[in-house]
């Protein structure tokens, strides 16, 4: 009874039981159809390929929580979002694509018809994430821009610009070592690799150096922060410029995906899937102390909804509707007055089952 | 309920996690009294208030009201408002950026036949109620072009305003110097000659025995008496609050230190000045010597001390520290060269609510070695521990966020949060405001303690006599600049001569 008392009071207690509640209506709709009740955790290898749903939306959450990680800091240090962050995501693919077919190149079939190796774009595209986000920094930290209307503007001009370094074109690369990063290494989705390497980079830093601290700090009470010695602008600035390199990665991930870049389509809304996913995992959006696990799971249970969707049936046009609703929900569950209420109402058990032993 | 009772509190219990915050408390309030509540850090003061105002759900006993049936339950201290009672809070709780007037009316606007605010209305009411009170402001200025002191007193028309039965005023008087907190005796005789109950909450001992008929002393939640305020010398009242006889006039210096002399310069500031707040001054501050400075509020003592530290950069000027001129351009470097600075608002810059006490101590020393240079967890709890137990810090745990803690706890871990980087030169602003008796000597102790070991304080504070205890050496400063200093046998009326200036010293 002690440690569930002492688990519920865990900030990742709620977004944990989000998750295992969308598995479980999976498994319910599962067995009701009589699928087996396993089915939406079956892992199985297809050709020589890790297969399942499980194994599916690991991989196609890649994207939202490689961008929720920079999120995190960037909400955390700035107590502001960066909404930039899906365009972003869309002018490094492009910047990326570009290098390697060269300007004015729609497609690129051989190798042989490269204008740069793939790694000068791939470099380019992390150069272009971090550029941007030194842009986004320089305005909210420096310039004391609020954040919203700072990363407004790339929001707005970053896939303009990406469709420009296009000519205006798709560009597709259609070589097998582009496809690489958005594809499988051995029988293991890419992604998933990517996005466990960027967590286990991220975490560490925040692990062994005192970022974690400095940034809640500065997240917490700025003023304070600069008493103390620290630099509450450059920590800002870093939160941001990390954050454009997320995206950049992110940008990697999802043109390697589809071996083009589609600026139109590249990352779209996908700013919100990252705040979301913020909110998800039990932070405040409000800034200040935060929870980088909280977010990833918040990431992976965006994906995990979608996927279920496509699991019952709903057709995409009315996918968002119901989404919606779970966001709600779950959002509602993790809200103080609710909390408070579930707390209220598991003490007063607790005391009438006291009662009655007595 | 009789008959002149206006406010009773019985059997109050109220816990926090781990500590018990309230213990079983009985209160009562009369019709025109001013009623101290007494007690150190931690004692339940603050707690009992927020239980009578509604910001706290108290476990268990009853508040009775006059003037309404049965047992009230405030739920919010708009509930605590409507039954007639409102609180005016250590720290300004209202709106900087909002003007005099709509912060004197903030919920209870007047309004038009169209249901819009009357903002004209609002004004010439909001002025009519300030001059009433004799707080010269303009109402149509925002609330953060005036000084703390007249936040506070803003503060207090709002809660007077109310037509309030039971008027409770927590801490009001810490931030104010000598003639605003006479105005607002004034203020408060005036209130109780109409029949309001005033609970008052203050560390400063002669002000419980300027205005008050009554005292209640609470000590770690529990109630320990109510006295009628003759029944209760001072010293009494002391002993009441710590549990044990304690003599707070003693004199603290230990042998030796008034001989000691100072030939090593530590800080030597030649005309720094920041525009608006601190006119160019020179200040010398030695090895092991700590000055005082002294004026009064908005005289510039907290400004000059921060253009030193880098919290505002200097505009003009230049500073030596040890011998050495150098440039500082932000609080980092000024403590890479060994300063360290307590600020006065404690909320606004000295804590991060949301950390716990061990991140709160170890931030300072943690910024200093810079963020790849992560302090060991095992060498923070130590860090952490150790000031905890040397300032007494009263806490659940060390990891508990520091914003549940009292406010003299709070200050008391700030203060650790600056010891605990070893600095050679302490700038202390105000390090004692809210603080109780017992902690206060202690604080002085350590300064003087600090200063024998070679360091050098430069100490703030609106209080005389704690100045004098410590200071070698006094500054003086008058509406943004410095006027004088004073050395030798410093008095309380040398001091008070040199502040209200005139006759030169």
């Amino acid at each position: 009874m002690n440690t569930l008392r002492k688990a519920t009071r865990q900030q990742l207690f709620l977004p944990i039981v989000c998750v295992i509640l969308v598995l479980a209506v999976n498994m319910v709709y599962d067995a009701a159809r009589g699928a087996g009740i396993f089915n939406f955790f079956h892992i199985y290898i297809q050709n020589d390929l890790l297969q399942g749903r499980l194994i599916n939306i690991l991989n196609r959450g890649s994207e939202v929580a490689i961008l929720a990680i920079g999120m995190t800091l960037v909400v955390s240090a700035s107590s502001g979002t960066d909404i930039s962050v899906g365009s972003v995501m869309s002018l490094c693919a492009s910047f990326c694509c570009m290098l390697i077919a060269g300007f004015g190149v729609s497609s690129v079939e051989s190798a042989d018809q490269f204008a740069m190796p793939i790694v000068v774009g791939l470099i380019g595209a992390l150069v272009m994430g971090v550029f941007c986000g030194t842009f986004n920094g320089s305005l909210v930290a420096y310039l004391g821009i609020q954040p919203m209307v700072a990363t407004l503007i790339l929001w707005s001009a970053a896939r303009a610009i990406g469709l420009l370094l296009c000519n205006n074109l798709i560009v597709y690369i259609r070589v097998p070592e582009f496809g690489i990063y958005g594809g499988y290494i051995g029988c293991v989705p890419t992604p998933i690799i990517i996005a466990a390497a960027c967590v286990l980079v991220v975490s560490l830093v925040l692990k062994k150096t005192a970022m974690g601290l400095y940034i809640q700090s500065v997240g917490i009470n700025k003023k304070a922060s600069r008493i103390a010695g620290l630099n509450s602008r450059k920590i800002i600035f870093i939160c941001y410029l990390l954050c454009g390199l997320c995206a950049g990665i992110a940008g990697i991930v999802a043109s390697s995906r589809i071996t083009s870049a589609d600026s139109n389509n590249i990352g779209l809304n996908m700013e919100l899937d990252a705040i979301l996913a913020v909110a998800l995992g039990g932070n405040s959006l409000g800034g200040g102390k935060f929870n980088l696990a909280g977010s990833i799971i918040g990431a992976y249970t965006i994906q995990a909804i979608t996927t279920t969707m496509y699991n019952l049936g709903v057709s995409t046009e009315v996918t968002p509707v119901f989404k919606a609703v779970i966001v709600i929900l779950i959002v509602a569950i993790q809200a103080p007055p609710v909390k408070a209420w579930f707390k209220k109402h598991s003490a007063a058990k607790a005391a009438k089952k006291e009662v009655a032993r007595v | 309920m009789e008959n002149n009772i206006v406010l009773t509190a019985r059997g109050i219990c109220m816990t926090f996690p781990g500590v018990k915050a309230l213990d079983n408390v009985d209160f009562t309030l009369r019709k025109g009294e001013i009623h101290a509540l007494m007690g150190e850090n931690g004692a339940g003061k603050s707690t009992l208030i927020k239980c009578l105002t509604g910001i706290n759900d108290f476990e268990a006993g009853e508040i009775r009201v006059d003037g309404v049936d049965g047992p009230v339950k405030n739920r919010s201290t708009l509930d605590a408002q409507r039954v007639g009672i409102s609180t005016v809070y250590q720290e300004v709780n209202l709106c900087p950026n909002l003007s005099v007037a709509e912060n004197l009316y903030i919920g209870r606007e007047p309004m038009t036949a169209f249901r819009t605010i009357n903002r004209r209305a609002m004004f010439k009411r909001a002025d009519e109620l300030v001059k009433r009170l004799d707080i010269h402001v303009d109402v149509t200025q925002n609330l953060e072009n005036y000084s703390l002191a007249i936040q506070q007193m803003i503060a207090i028309a709002r809660a007077v305003d109310m037509n309030c039965k039971v008027l409770i005023l927590d801490e009001p008087t810490s931030s104010l110097d000598d003639g605003e907190v006479e105005k607002l005796f004034t203020m408060m005789r005036n209130l109780k000659e109409q029949g309001v109950g005033i609970v008052f909450v203050t560390h400063f001992l002669e002000q419980v025995y300027a205005v008050c008929d009554r005292i209640t002393v609470l000590r770690n939640g529990t109630l320990v008496g109510e006295y009628p305020i003759a029944d209760l010398p001072r010293l009494e009242l002391v002993s009441a609050m710590m549990g044990k006889d304690f003599d707070d006039l003693v004199d603290i210096r230990p042998e030796g230190y008034n001989d000691r002399t100072f030939d090593q310069p530590e800080i030597e500031a030649r005309g720094m000045s920041h525009r608006g707040t601190i006119k160019p001054f020179d200040l010398d501050i030695r090895k092991g010597e700590v000055v005082g400075l002294t004026g009064l509020l908005g005289s510039g003592r907290s400004e000059l001390a921060r253009v030193i530290y880098g919290a505002d950069k200097n505009q003009t000027g230049t500073l030596k520290v040890a011998g050495k001129e150098v440039k500082i351009n932000q609080p980092i470097d000024a403590m890479n060269l060994g300063m360290g600075l307590l600020p006065d608002d404690r909320k606004a810059e000295g804590i991060i609510g949301d950390l716990s006490v061990r991140e709160n101590i170890i931030l300072a020393m943690q910024a200093k070695r810079g963020m790849f240079r992560l302090i060991p967890r095992a060498k923070q709890e130590e860090i952490a521990d150790h000031y905890i137990q040397l300032l007494q810090i009263k806490t659940a745990s060390r990891e508990t966020p520091i914003k549940q803690l009292s406010g003299g706890n709070q200050q008391k871990a700030i203060l650790g949060r600056w010891l605990a980087t070893d600095p050679d030169f302490l700038i202390l602003d105000e390090p004692t405001r809210g603080i109780d008796v017992g902690t206060k000597t202690e604080i002085q102790k350590l300064i003087i303690k600090l200063a024998q070991e070679g360091k050098s304080i430069l100490f703030i504070s609106s209080e005389i006599e704690e100045m004098i205890r410590t200071c070698n050496r006094m500054a003086v400063l008058r509406d943004g600049a410095k006027v004088g200093e004073l050395d030798g046998e410093l008095t309380q009326e040398r001091v008070m001569k040199a502040i209200a200036g005139g006759s030169k010293e």
